[in-house]
């Protein structure tokens, strides 16, 4: 329990200082890189914790498909950020005071791994009792997941399958705004009529070459 | 008072994380960024939901067999599974808005992208007296 302890505030006391240099990096691969070490570091502070299903999720999603998925779209922007208008001020003043009575209310909570908290009372118990006996999977939070709670678990694939569909939507629409570009390119290389199917394209020549 | 600061440790931590992560989406104006703080922000959230399920000497809810194992709480665990998936969900649809918002505006920084935007509703009512001039 003591080396936990202290594995745990340590690497706890290292997610903080990768934010604080995330916030601080103005180069995007930087952060997008940092964050990803950012969830593999919280990826072992779940093992610790005995989370061992979270740590292997957020290793596999967190750290794999996020950081992928940012440098994807890095194809496509500007990779450094440029120096703005400076709300530092506000933003610190607000952060401040809502972290303030955050903190306020987090000396309420029972302390990290009291057996008698609320958290423990409830229908976990009936969990670990009940489900070896009455499922025969060994692992618990499968058998919540997928059993117990399984109306959830449908919820959440909506929600992934709804998200899909707005990234196919908004990228599908990306490509064809690039071929009605394309076109009013080759269009204004030969100066030869506008399609007469696509008028889009039609109204956008008229207007360049107004 | 150590012993306490040592209970409360992961919820302070958790707190500092997430004023960090709001700190960047109110204070940054790259959109990226922004994101990236709104990932900080989900992750000391699942930091302290995983912090309240744990049980002291317990290990992961594994059955073994023994009846006097402690196991920690499963049930934040499927929670948070479950939030972790959807967050990536969320992430892929936010880079797909910002990709198309750098496709319309030709920037990903919001003072630009409203600048931008300013000058495009000024431009607009101009165009028929352009048209006319012609």
């Amino acid at each position: 329990m003591m080396v936990g302890l202290v594995i745990d505030i340590f690497l706890l006391a290292l997610l903080v200082l990768i934010a604080v240099m995330v916030v601080r990096t103005g180069r995007l691969y930087a952060v997008i890189v940092m964050s990803g070490a950012y969830s593999l570091t919280s990826a072992a502070i779940f093992v610790n914790l005995d989370a061992v299903d979270v740590a292997f999720t957020e290793a596999a999603v967190g750290a794999g498909i996020s950081t992928v998925l940012f440098l994807a779209a890095m194809a496509y922007i500007p990779a450094d950020e440029k120096p703005s208008q400076n709300r530092n001020l506000l933003a610190g003043v607000i952060c401040i005071g809502a972290g303030a009575l955050l903190l306020f209310a987090v000396m309420d909570l029972p302390s990290l791994g009291d057996a008698m908290a609320p958290v423990h009372q409830h229908v976990a118990p009936r969990y670990l009792a009940e489900s070896g006996s009455a499922l025969h999977i060994p692992n618990v939070v499968t058998t919540v997941l997928a059993s117990y709670r399984g109306f959830d678990t449908l919820g959440e694939t909506i929600v992934v399958f709804t998200a899909g569909l707005g990234v196919l939507m908004l990228l599908a629409g990306a490509t064809r705004t690039k071929r009605v570009k394309t076109d009013n390119r080759k269009v204004a290389a030969k100066t030869a009529k506008p399609k007469t199917n696509k008028p889009k394209s039609a109204t956008k020549t008229a207007r360049t070459k107004a | 008072m150590i012993e306490q600061l040592a209970g409360s440790w992961n919820y302070i931590i958790v707190v500092i994380l997430m004023m960090t992560g709001l700190f960047m989406v109110i204070a940054r104006a790259n959109l990226v960024k922004k994101m990236i703080g709104l990932s900080i922000f989900q992750t000391s959230v699942f930091i302290f939901y995983i912090s309240l399920g744990k049980m002291a000497g317990g290990t992961a809810p594994i059955l073994d067999g023994n009846p006097d194992t402690l196991y920690s709480n499963p049930l934040p665990h499927v929670l948070i599974l479950t939030a972790i998936v959807v967050g990536v969900a969320t992430t892929a649809l936010g880079l797909a808005l910002i990709l198309r918002i750098n496709e319309a505006f030709g920037s990903v920084e919001e003072d630009e992208i409203i600048a931008a935007k300013a000058s495009q509703s000024l431009a607009r009512p101009k165009r028929p007296t352009s048209e006319a001039a012609e």
